[in-house]
């Protein structure tokens, strides 16, 4: 039950609380760029959220059964971006084969996820935090990419109403983009403090 | 000769100014918001971040530029990210032996330079074109005009939400910190007028 109980926590934590867009900052690059249509951006999210999932735990077991035993701390960043590459490189062909429109609609973005920070940012907090269970490892790297959905897709949905309002000349785009992230994530600040 | 020797010169001119300024990295390309974001609360974590990421840059394209011939399209975004993996272990390391203190504040963001994609963009833009000397300069360019944008950027930060620069007192007595310029808010709006500012003034100009 214990156990149960702490992943839940932890779930939810890095889903509402430790978000990793709103309160890491990770991730910035595809949330300003694909968040242009629902759809698109539901897309990525799912992408991204199988490529976390995939590689927060492939780096967690590489870091724990082979890299500490043997002392070679050193080269894991070289290992942890290796493993999303590949990881990446995977989701790219299945995109490409079973959903080719999508594959069209993403372009340049879909290998920029080997580039996400929010993906090697969550493999680095999960050896800060020095989580020690894999199952733990697994439901958080899972909740990071679920948290990525969601911001980016609240994102869409606020940026597909931003079209028909009047932004100033200079505003338009990016900058209106990341006054509304700012905004959004003094919303979610809401939600800090409500686990410890 | 001497005509093509100006030629040379005018070329590595433009290409440092344009990291400087017309292609600069955050407000004109986009690129690197994750670090200029996240280690802006002060001055101090933006300047050694900054400065690593010029380290990161210059070695990077070195290396890319020289490798450049042998690279293969399907391995090179590969290539690019084990080159700067290396080099970025190198001043993760380094950072943690000489200045403990700041590694311990920039944490997780150091090795995050690998997936900065300023570096990527650059290995891919112009180091993997162009000869060493031009991806050098474009390195020093691309890396000044990220740290001063950093330090502006982290400038403002610092001054609303305490009253400091530099951990020096500007600000006279009544001045009340804005708590929330050095949380995320603060962070994305500062940023946000930025561009709209940067937006403005160069719309004027054209």
């Amino acid at each position: 039950m214990s156990t149960f109980n702490t992943l839940l926590l932890g779930f939810i934590s890095i889903v509402l609380i430790n978000n990793l867009v709103f309160t890491k900052f990770l991730g910035i690059c595809p949330y300003l760029g694909v968040s242009g249509r629902i759809d698109m951006a539901f897309g990525m999210g799912m992408a991204v959220t199988f490529v976390v999932t995939l590689s927060g735990t492939l780096t967690w077991i590489i870091d724990n059964w082979i890299l500490a035993p043997l002392g070679l701390e050193v080269t894991r960043y070289v290992c942890f971006i290796l493993v999303i590459a590949g990881a990446v490189q995977l989701v790219e062909m299945y995109v490409r084969k079973f959903f080719p429109s999508l594959y069209e609609s993403f372009g340049i973005f879909l290998p920029l996820i080997t580039t996400n920070c929010a993906i090697l940012g969550l493999c680095l907090f999960i050896n800060l935090w020095g989580i020690d269970n894999l199952l733990e490892a697994v439901v958080l790297s899972f909740g990071a990419g679920i948290g990525f959905t969601m911001a980016i897709c609240i994102m869409a949905g606020i940026r597909e109403n931003l079209k028909m309002v009047d932004v100033p000349d200079s505003l338009k785009g990016a900058p209106i983009t990341l006054i509304t992230a700012g905004l959004l994530t003094l919303a979610f600040m809401g939600f800090a403090g409500m686990i410890r | 000769m001497t005509k093509n020797s100006d030629t040379t010169a005018s070329i590595y001119k433009e290409t440092l100014l344009a990291g400087l300024w017309r292609e600069n990295p955050v407000f004109r390309l986009l690129l690197g918001m994750c670090p200029t974001l996240a280690v802006t609360a002060a001055v101090k974590p933006a300047l050694t971040m900054g400065l690593s990421v010029i380290f990161v840059l210059v070695c990077s394209n070195i290396v890319v530029s020289l490798m450049r011939n042998l690279l293969k399209p399907h391995l090179r975004i590969l290539m690019f990210t084990l080159t700067i993996s290396t080099f970025v272990t190198i001043a993760d390391l380094f950072l943690r032996a000489f200045q403990p203190v700041m590694s311990e504040t920039l944490g997780p963001y150091v090795p995050l330079i690998i997936v900065n994609c300023i570096i990527i963009c650059r290995a891919e833009a112009c180091a993997s074109k162009n000869n060493l000397v031009v991806s050098i300069i474009d390195a020093i360019g691309m890396g000044v005009g990220f740290t001063l944008t950093l330090c502006v950027l982290a400038s403002i930060r610092e001054l609303l939400s305490t009253g400091m620069i530099f951990e020096a007192k500007v600000m006279p007595d009544w001045f009340v910190p804005w708590a929330a310029m050095s949380m995320p808010v603060g962070a994305f709006i500062t940023l946000g007028l930025l561009l709209g500012l940067v937006n403005r003034l160069t719309k004027g100009k054209s």
